[in-house]
């Protein structure tokens, strides 16, 4: 290993980027997860990490429109590129209506999994506003909840599309 | 570690060679930053090429489609054209993991991470998928199943890398299809994969047959004798009973806690069966 020692760059990269519509800027190491950066460097802890590998959808943001676990997107791949995380989803003090549905239906336990549910269901809803059940059970089975089960997560989304399409 | 962003074929090339083997090509990153995170690799570069315009997006022309090995499996699964010309290969992309893990997956990386159990592969293979290869050499074309040698290997030279696919354009009366099983509904690895590519001439007879097998050999395989097996048939029960046969004999799959040997062995020529039934029923439509 002593020929990665030779060659390591110590030098961080410098990252602009746009997070929840807002510019930002930072520093990071190419070894930095975005999870990391969100997390450890601008102090947005909603983003969770749990497995680390991509298996449970804790870390979930959208990345250009598109649904990711962030703990598999390097921080400098964040260049240039648009990210939205669940500090994002409320209005000031107005919860999105899936946040307001999730408080109803009780779709949450202890919360380390409802960022990444929350965020993996706005993915979701922006894409097909009125899903059937089978279609939200598939796309949040990247999102795993080890307390309250699903059914109540996947009633709370369902409330929330009908909500929001004004029925 | 850097990590460098090459705009071009040739400066990733350059930097591939320039690290020696010592260079990690990054493409989606769902295999890459979990083997970084878990000290199994340990480059002096990654390379991510996302940023070069050839690897990314869907091309077509009367040949046929070109995919940049890049483009994620959600692009290739949104595609229209490609969707309605190769269903059996966008199945087979759209079982990669969840939602999260479809937007950033690639079709280059699913092969080259050299997983035999790599659900794109054998559906590729069905397909008479070409990769197209970049290295310090310029570039060649390779048949997808020459690419994997063995688990977590592959035939790639030093300094080369996946840049993109070439498949033909499906003939008339054609289709494709892949199924694989897993014990679970969703978000678990092939315990079989197979999937059949097929064409029929105006009588209903079959004229092309290949069949991809994966995870119950060390790489995805070919399986000329089951492709064989329906060639001149119109896919009557014993034509089928020779495909499931012909794919059952040349699996060397191995035994763990999710499918013992005559397990899988047994499933590979079952799976083989139905793939090549919705693989008809598609070339029949496409007649329509």
């Amino acid at each position: 290993m002593d020929g990665t020692r030779e060659f390591k760059v110590a030098t961080k990269h410098h990252v602009t980027t746009t997070i929840n519509g807002d510019p930002a800027e930072f520093l990071c190491t190419s070894e930095q997860t975005l999870l990391d950066v969100l997390r450890d460097v601008l102090y947005l802890t909603g983003s969770k990490e749990g497995c680390a590998s991509g298996d449970c959808g804790a870390c979930s943001v959208i990345l250009d429109g598109r649904l990711v676990c962030s703990c598999l997107v390097l921080g400098v791949e964040a260049e240039g590129r648009d990210v939205e995380t669940i500090e994002g989803m409320a209005n000031g003090d107005e919860l999105h209506p899936l946040q307001q549905k999730f408080l109803e239906h009780a779709a949450l336990q202890c919360g380390i999994c409802t960022p990444g549910f929350l965020v993996a269901a706005k993915a979701l809803l922006a894409r097909n506003p009125d899903p059937t059940e089978t279609e939200v059970r598939y796309w949040l089975a990247g999102n795993l909840c080890r307390c309250t089960g699903y059914d109540k997560i996947v009633r709370a989304v369902l409330d929330a599309a009908a909500d929001m399409r004004g029925n | 570690m850097d990590y460098r962003a090459p705009g071009s074929v040739k400066e990733a090339v350059e930097l591939l060679a320039l690290h020696d083997g010592r260079a990690h090509v990054l493409a989606g990153g769902t295999d890459l930053l979990v083997k970084l995170r878990g000290g199994f690799v340990a480059p002096q570069v990654v390379v991510d090429v996302k940023a070069i315009p050839q690897l990314r997006g869907i091309e077509s022309d009367a040949r046929g489609f070109r995919i940049g090995a890049a483009t994620s499996c959600a692009e290739l699964a949104e595609h229209a054209a490609f969707s309605a010309a190769w269903p059996g290969v966008v199945e087979a992309l759209h079982l990669i993991g969840s939602t999260q893990i479809q937007g950033r997956a690639t079709a280059g990386g699913n092969l080259c991470n050299a997983s035999p159990a790599a659900d794109s592969v054998p559906a590729m293979i069905a397909a008479g998928a070409i990769c197209q290869v970049a290295g310090p050499g310029g570039e060649r074309e390779v048949p997808v199943e020459k690419i994997v040698t063995g688990p977590g290997r592959t035939s790639l030279a030093r300094g080369e890398f996946v840049v993109g696919f070439r498949l033909p354009k499906p003939p008339p009366r054609s289709g494709d299809a892949y199924l694989r099983l897993i014990p679970r509904t969703e978000m678990d690895i092939a315990v079989v994969g197979v999937g059949v590519s097929l064409a029929l001439d105006d009588k209903g007879v079959c004229t092309q047959a290949r069949v991809g097998l994966g995870a119950v050999a060390p790489t995805a395989l070919l399986v000329e004798a089951a492709g064989k097996a329906l060639i001149g048939t119109r896919l009557d029960a014993p034509a089928l009973a020779a495909l499931a046969a012909a794919t059952s004999a040349v699996c060397k799959p191995i035994d763990d806690k999710r499918g013992t040997i005559a397990y899988r062995i047994k499933v590979a020529g079952v799976l083989a069966r139905r793939a090549a039934a919705i693989a008809l029923d598609r070339a029949r439509a496409r007649n329509a």
